[in-house]
């Protein structure tokens, strides 16, 4: 009866003791940041949607620029036209 | 072309309107997580600045050979798209750092020398607004130098050690990333082809409003 006793409290040491071994360690001290750490200071998304706003912004504001440009100077072709044909 | 502009102009739209569903159902690359899909842009806006700048390059050689009108018009056309992927990549890259990296800008050989090409343009840009007569020859070789660049900045991450990533990755880009990567890159390839297009028209007006100025002075 002792020798099966003392089989079973080894073999719950030799099972017990990886899962004893792998269980995290608590901290003993707190060590203070004032800063975050880079990875967690700004979120990823507001990035992405900022840089993708921005092409979007960028590529329909130079087709504007374009349009508006042509547009004034297509008028100022038609408006000498118009003074050519008058004479 | 004036015919097919609309028609191309509202595919590229709907592609752009598109890419973000592809990006979005894109692979993530393993350490930078979701920042990382602002590369979908930002690499093929970078490849579209040194295509530019080449272009611009290649036809101010010719316009400063040839006196070509319609080389220059392309120059000038080039310059601007120049500053606009430019300008993408340059404010795209930070955003892309500062999760990445950590830091916004760092002075490297790479985004260096990106900003010096961006700044070339915008030089060009400047020149041609502001310098007076032999603006155009003057700044048609600024252009030429602003080309020679464009191999510098390609080569600069294999050449010195760098932070930003090598040019082996687009090649080599696994197959969750490759399809939007290269939906994007087709989609701002076709933005730019319309833009040049259009840009060039505008060139062309402006040219045949100077002759009806002098026809009319005559």
């Amino acid at each position: 009866m002792c020798r099966r006793l003392l089989i079973a409290c080894w073999a719950f040491l030799l099972l017990a003791a990886p899962a004893l071994a792998q269980r995290p360690t608590g901290q003993s001290e707190f060590v203070p940041v004032n800063d975050l750490p880079p990875t967690e200071q700004i979120p990823a998304a507001a990035l992405l949607v900022a840089g993708y706003a921005f092409i979007w912004v960028a590529v329909a504001f130079y087709l504007w620029t374009i349009w508006r440009r042509l547009n004034r100077v297509e008028a100022d072709m038609r408006s000498l036209s118009q003074k050519t044909a008058r004479r | 072309m004036r015919r097919a502009f609309v028609p191309m102009l509202l595919v590229a739209g709907l592609m752009l309107a598109y890419a973000p569903v592809m990006i979005a159902q894109g692979a993530y690359e393993q350490s930078m997580g979701l920042i990382s899909k602002i590369l979908y842009f930002h690499a093929p806006s970078g490849m579209l600045m040194l295509l530019s700048a080449i272009v611009c390059g290649v036809a101010s050689a010719l316009y400063l050979w040839r006196k070509s009108p319609a080389a220059d018009r392309v120059a000038i056309a080039s310059a601007e798209l120049t500053a606009l992927f430019g300008l993408i990549v340059i404010v795209t890259g930070p955003l892309w750092a500062k999760k990445a990296w950590g830091i916004w800008w760092d002075w490297e050989p790479r985004l260096t020398m990106s900003f010096v090409g961006w700044l070339i343009s915008v030089s060009y840009l400047f020149v041609r607004k502001y310098a007076g007569p032999g603006s155009d020859k003057l700044g048609a070789a600024l252009a030429v130098f602003g080309s020679v660049n464009v191999p510098f900045i390609y080569v600069s991450v294999n050449i010195w050690r760098t932070l930003h990533p090598k040019t082996t990755v687009v090649p080599t880009l696994p197959p969750g990333m490759r399809g939007p990567f290269w939906f994007s890159a087709a989609t701002l390839f076709l933005l730019y082809l319309l833009l040049l297009t259009a840009r060039i028209h505008l060139e062309r007006q402006r040219a045949t409003l100077d002759e009806l100025y002098l026809a009319e002075e005559d």
